[in-house]
């Protein structure tokens, strides 16, 4: 069986000009490959500029990738505005960080639950466009009274459950999340989370579940991917990776989450900011932060590759998976 | 540092902090935690006045038993960046976008310290150099848009740190910043608060973050302080329901995974703040009591208060959490 998504070799780059006038490139995704199955979670980690809202954007063809391919239900995506993206569209949905900016504040949120349907011409009647809406608000865990107020008249988290059910309405079987919980508080994003598991475990939808908080990803998501500078540098289950990281970038993004009473022992401090994509550094781009970087490192990018294990890691000091001898 | 019956009210009688008592003993690393609206920014923004016209306070704000509430505008300027220096959430913001940080600096060198010239610009040097930044003379000549965030950050510690504070109100200070920034900056607050022996109180929704740093945390909902205990004993007994509900609610990096147990509800608006103990409708444990009578802060164990009518009682807590990042498989993680 073939995943329900696979991405090959993504990438997109931006020509820019410096303030010198000289024309450069900025590669935000330079060559991105994952597979993700029908009913999974693949978490996707990462510091600003990573690269990983531009994953998602191209993903669902908002955006023109440079190079690659992206193929959903066996079909190609491209981001051409035409009748077949719209008919893929319908079965892969985005909820964004900010639920009131994603909301259209002149109407009442049933309404902006119902439009998809209206727009796709499904479910036929009004009313039973209506009871369908209606079914999802009880799904997300929304009262129906609700169902006629305004996105101002709802508190953060009925925000986010209303976004839900509008992207639930049309059974896509792709949820791309860019950053769903960031913006709630930690009693609410709890309620969301488990919301979404449970939608998930109901509906038997995938989830790209894009985030900067390594805890909310290993909560929810099967597998997970390290993005640094527009590509991944390790890929597997979450208890692996944040466990025993093998990517020198994994480890310091593990111990730079604040952890209570843990004190400073064993912590790894980065030294600098992450670089300008622009400037991207030679052979492996995260060498010049690197505490264990070699001379190859500042040649040599390294491949993402697995490693004995089984997860992939692009780091030249991780020993390869051991290759099978063939008499 | 003390607060007294500190109570916070926008136009209209609406009381966004409502009879805070609180005391921060010299050199400690206080945290305050709660979610957004509880009043933990504001608090300490309209103690020291930084609010406009339009906020009223009452109650006392004591620095070392003086209250600075009764001080004069200017006499109140020299506390702020003097005695107590503020450092927020978003650096870029708070910096001046059409000064240098050399002037920046400067400046506040003069006001608070009357270094003038070359003795203003040697201090200057030597505070970046302080916070991290290399390169001091050609970056003093720089102007904020040309720092990334987490170099603007340690630019507004710098600044923090000219007027040689007793006190540190940092609120939110690496919330903008991306992880591995936020390592560094939590950890150059550490260093100088170890060097200086400066008294800090450090404002976060995060408990990582609080309980990283902080030898004791208070715990506020809707403009009261619920919860108030050493860290260790916050994190691992709370006796507080919401303390609990808390770190229930919250997903971990270790220990084995668990559906998380949120808080049911949301928090009150300020205008419909509940009569009795403003947590009782979300509260799994609430009795009648609760809905009238409002819970004042108790011992519950030695240097541990709580602000819960059943705090006496032996009451079966469900779901009470043992914090996963607590247990002893957690020691040596991450390796």
């Amino acid at each position: 069986m073939t995943a329900l998504l696979e991405v090959h070799d993504l990438a997109r780059a931006y020509p820019i000009s410096t303030a010198g006038g000289a024309r450069r490139i900025l590669h935000a995704v330079d060559g991105v490959s994952f597979a993700l199955e029908r009913g999974r979670t693949l978490g996707i980690v990462g510091e600003s500029g990573c690269g990983k809202s531009t994953t998602a954007k191209l993903t669902l063809g908002l955006l023109p990738a440079t190079r690659g391919r992206v193929t959903f239900e066996g079909n190609p995506v491209t981001a051409e505005r035409d009748r077949h993206w719209r008919a893929l569209r319908r079965r892969m949905q985005i909820v964004h960080q900010d639920p009131l900016a994603a909301l259209d504040r002149r109407l009442r949120v049933g309404q902006q639950v119902m439009e998809p349907l209206v727009i796709h011409g499904l479910e036929g009647s009004a009313d039973a466009q209506r009871q369908k809406a209606l079914a999802l608000f009880d799904a997300v865990g929304l009262r129906p009274d609700l169902f006629e107020r305004y996105p101002h008249e709802l508190s953060g988290g009925q925000r986010q459950r209303v976004v839900l059910a509008r992207a639930l309405v049309l059974d896509p079987a792709l949820l791309v999340c860019d950053e769903p919980i960031s913006a709630l508080d930690v009693s609410v994003a709890a309620q969301v989370i488990n919301l979404m598991q449970d939608l998930q475990a109901r509906f038997g939808m995938a989830y790209l579940f894009i985030s900067h908080d390594l805890k909310v990803v290993r909560q929810i998501a099967d597998e997970v991917a390290v993005m640094y500078l527009g590509r991944i540098v390790e890929q597997g289950p979450p208890d692996a990776l944040f466990h025993a990281p093998a990517h020198p970038y994994t480890e310091a993004l593990v111990s730079a989450v604040p952890t209570p009473l843990r004190g400073t022992q064993g912590r790894i401090i980065l030294q600098g900011d992450p670089p300008n994509p622009v400037d991207r550094p030679s052979g492996c781009a995260f060498h010049p932060r690197c505490p264990r970087a070699v001379a190859r490192c500042r040649e040599e990018a390294p491949a993402l590759k697995p490693a004995a294990d089984g997860r992939l890691t692009a780091c030249h000091l991780v020993a390869d998976a051991p290759v099978a001898v063939v008499a | 540092m003390r607060l007294h019956d500190f109570t916070v009210s926008l136009p209209g009688a609406v009381q966004i902090v409502r009879g805070l008592d609180l005391s921060i003993a010299r050199g400690e690393a206080l945290g305050i935690v709660g979610e957004s609206g509880c009043g933990k920014s504001v608090t300490w923004l309209a103690a020291l006045r930084l609010l406009g016209r339009n906020v009223t306070t009452r109650g006392e704000v004591l620095l070392e038993g003086r209250d600075i509430g009764q001080l004069s505008e200017r006499e109140l300027a020299r506390v702020r960046g003097g005695r107590i220096a503020l450092i927020f959430q978003d650096p870029s913001s708070a910096l001046d976008p059409v000064q240098s940080i050399g002037t920046q600096l400067t400046d506040v060198l003069r006001r608070h310290r009357g270094l003038k010239g070359e003795a203003a610009r040697r201090e200057a040097l030597r505070l970046l150099d302080r916070v991290g930044i290399a390169d001091g003379p050609r970056r003093l000549k720089q102007y904020p848009h040309e720092f990334s965030g987490g170099m603007n950050q340690r630019v507004m510690i710098a600044l923090a740190l000219a007027g040689e504070p007793d006190v540190l109100v940092a609120d939110e200070p690496t919330t903008a910043l991306d992880a591995t920034i936020q390592a560094q900056v939590l950890d150059l607050i550490r260093d100088i608060r170890r060097e200086t022996g400066m008294t800090l109180i450090l404002i976060s929704h995060d408990l990582g973050v609080v309980g990283d740093l902080c030898n004791r945390i208070a715990v506020m909902y809707a403009g009261r302080i619920v919860e108030t205990a050493a860290t260790r004993d916050l994190l691992t007994r709370p006796r507080h329901p919401y303390t609990q509900g808390l770190l229930a609610a919250l997903p971990t990096l270790d220990g084995p995974r668990r559906r998380l147990t949120p808080i049911p509800g949301t928090v009150p608006a300020p205008t419909d703040i509940p009569l009795g103990c403003a947590f009782a409708p979300r509260c799994p444990i609430a009795i009648e009591r609760c809905e009238r009578e409002l819970p004042t802060l108790t011992f519950a164990a030695q240097d541990q208060r709580a602000a819960c009518l059943r705090l006496g009682e032996p009451v079966a807590l469900p779901g009470a959490p043992v914090p996963v990042s607590m247990t002893s498989e957690h020691a040596g993680v991450p390796a």
